[in-house]
């Protein structure tokens, strides 16, 4: 059973991080804690027109979580507020579908490995950790990427 | 009689079922401890046969409820040497307990700036909050002992003194497995006039607690650490300061007399039980303190210390772990926190329960102690008077499988 939970992709994540650690420039930055475990993360966004030009990000916590961000960095690196909105809003659902949501790979990539997670509700909000503290970033940039409203505000 | 772990197992139904097709291997217990049948029996008993409200009613129902609720008291009074039943109070937990003590004694003590309550860097978060929350509003100042390297509280001659008015400490930390010895804390706070509460929610399931021979003012445990339901706390306290204590919690049972112009309250315990209480729970409770008594909490105390020995032991062979808290038996109890090197504690206890072997982690309600040994995160294998030596053998293959997989 534990197949599903820790596959390859996501300890390759896990042990080999991409784009870890906390950079300059910025434009938003947020701290999120699950307070149920203590696990921590910051991440910061860089934007220019709109875009993510860097996304940059160090924690403290599980593999799940870890690799969740090694992974959001992947996916959401260069992207615009519209499709970094679409990527978060698949993620999400993935993640709280239960294990009952079958996952897009040209959507998700790497993140489809985090479908066995669902299916662990103990672990779902380690892997939403560093999604919604990039959201929040992003909101501090003035880009809001939630699915009501993708666009640019400032 | 020689204790037999055996034996004692046949009476906790739930250690018979299997968890992700392993046999369940319980290493919670600090946590939360499992309950004998006859816990479980005198609760369903109760609830199909003596269900009434107590302290009220003059129906049979009412009176054998009542009869067995006060029953419950008297069996827990005398499980820690109280003076009398009257010096225990029911509560929901320890939490509430510790709480209690903190608004009313804190009000009774009519606390101002320049005061100062001692606490340590080894509680539960349910012995700092509640004493941070009175220091905001009485403008009194929290103080604390520190931690060593190997677990024990620091000794600090100045910071028990003249201004301390409340000392709150643990008696057995919940992360570390500490055991305190605090008779030189109770002696020193006594001496410059100050009040000692100690949280035994760890020592009282799993030692010989008397309250005479701690020396201390209150304590705080609770009921399902015990081998009792969740929901029952208890809080002792020395009558002559419980009598002299305003209420905490207000309402129905606590009065003397109530005008609309005004309330008189009623003397302890039943000035700090408001409201219906958990009494099936306080039942049960009573239930588990016989079942305790039966086994004799020394027998108890020395099994758990064999098993302690045995997984300190095993642990210090298995390469990559960390133990937290002092390294051998002595002065320490079955709780065992650790690190494996490179592994997050969430992972460890994945791979941990997907072989049947129930630990908790995370930071313990006690993330001060976490900070102190500079990580956010343990691992807790804790154990009780049903823990064998099998089940510690299986923790040690379950951490040979958490290397192998993030190895």
């Amino acid at each position: 059973m534990l197949d599903g939970l820790y596959q390859e992709i996501i300890l390759d994540h896990y042990k080999h991080p991409h784009g870890r650690g906390l950079r300059d420039p910025f434009t938003g930055e947020a701290h999120h804690v699950n307070p149920t475990c203590g696990d921590e993360i910051t991440v910061r966004v860089n934007s220019s027109s709109g875009e993510f030009t860097d996304i940059s990000y160090d924690g403290l916590g599980c593999s799940i979580s870890q690799a969740s961000a090694s992974v959001l960095y992947e996916l959401l690196l260069n992207r615009s507020a519209a499709d970094a909105a679409g990527i978060q809003d698949a993620f999400v659902a993935l993640m709280q579908g239960r294990g009952q949501v079958e996952p897009d790979e040209d959507v998700l990539g790497d993140g489809i490995a985090f479908a066995g997670v669902a299916k662990f509700p103990a672990r779902v909000k380690c892997a939403l950790l560093p999604w919604m503290a990039f959201k929040d970033a992003a909101a501090r940039a003035g880009i809001d990427v939630s699915s009501e409203a993708s666009e640019v505000k400032a | 009689m020689t204790f037999d772990v055996a034996r004692v197992r046949a009476d906790f139904p739930i250690l018979t079922r299997e968890v992700n097709g392993h046999p369940l291997v319980y290493l919670d217990s600090a946590n939360t401890s499992q309950k004998p049948v006859q816990v479980l029996d005198v609760m369903r008993v109760h609830n199909e046969r003596h269900n009434g409200n107590v302290s009220r009613s003059v129906h049979t129902l009412g009176t054998e409820a009542t009869s067995a609720y006060e029953d419950a008291r008297a069996k827990i009074a005398g499980f820690v040497g109280a003076a009398t039943p009257d010096e225990i109070v029911f509560t929901k937990n320890s939490t509430e307990a510790i709480n209690l003590v903190a608004h009313s004694l804190g009000q009774h003590l009519a606390l101002k700036p320049g005061d100062e309550v001692v606490i340590s860097e080894m509680e539960h978060h349910s012995n700092i909050v509640p004493w941070q929350l009175l220091c905001e509003r009485t403008g009194a100042t929290l103080r604390w002992f520190g931690v060593t390297d190997d677990g024990r509280l620091a000794p600090d001659e100045s910071l028990i003194n003249e201004r301390t008015k409340i000392v709150s400490v643990v008696h057995m930390s919940n992360v570390l497995g500490t055991i305190n010895d605090v008779t030189g804390i109770v002696a020193r706070a006594h001496e410059v006039g100050a009040l000692v509460m100690l949280d035994c929610s760890q020592s009282v399931p799993h030692l010989p607690v008397d309250v005479q021979a701690l020396g201390a003012d209150f304590i705080a445990f609770t009921g399902h650490k015990m081998l009792g339901p969740t929901g029952i706390g208890v809080l002792w306290g020395r009558y002559s300061l419980l009598a002299e204590m305003p209420p905490f919690l207000a309402g129905g049972s606590m009065i003397e007399t109530v005008t609309m112009g005004g309330t008189t309250y009623a003397a302890p315990p039943a000035r700090f039980e408001a409201g219906t209480p958990p009494i099936a729970e306080a039942i049960g409770l009573g239930a588990a303190v016989d079942y305790l008594t039966a086994l004799g909490m020394e027998a108890v105390h020395q099994h758990e210390q064999d098993i302690t020995a045995y997984a300190l032991k095993v642990l210090t062979d298995v390469p990559g772990v960390r133990l937290f808290g002092p390294a051998t038996p002595e002065g320490r109890g079955g709780t065992l926190s650790f690190g494996v090197d490179g592994v997050h504690p969430h992972d460890v206890g994945q791979i941990l329960d997907a072989l049947g072997v129930e630990v908790r982690v995370g930071h313990h309600c006690a993330k001060p102690t976490c900070a102190r040994f500079g990580v956010p995160a343990m691992t807790r294998a804790s154990f009780y008077l049903y823990t064998t030596t099998d089940e510690i053998d299986a923790l040690a293959r379950g951490l040979d499988q958490v290397k192998k997989v993030f190895g």
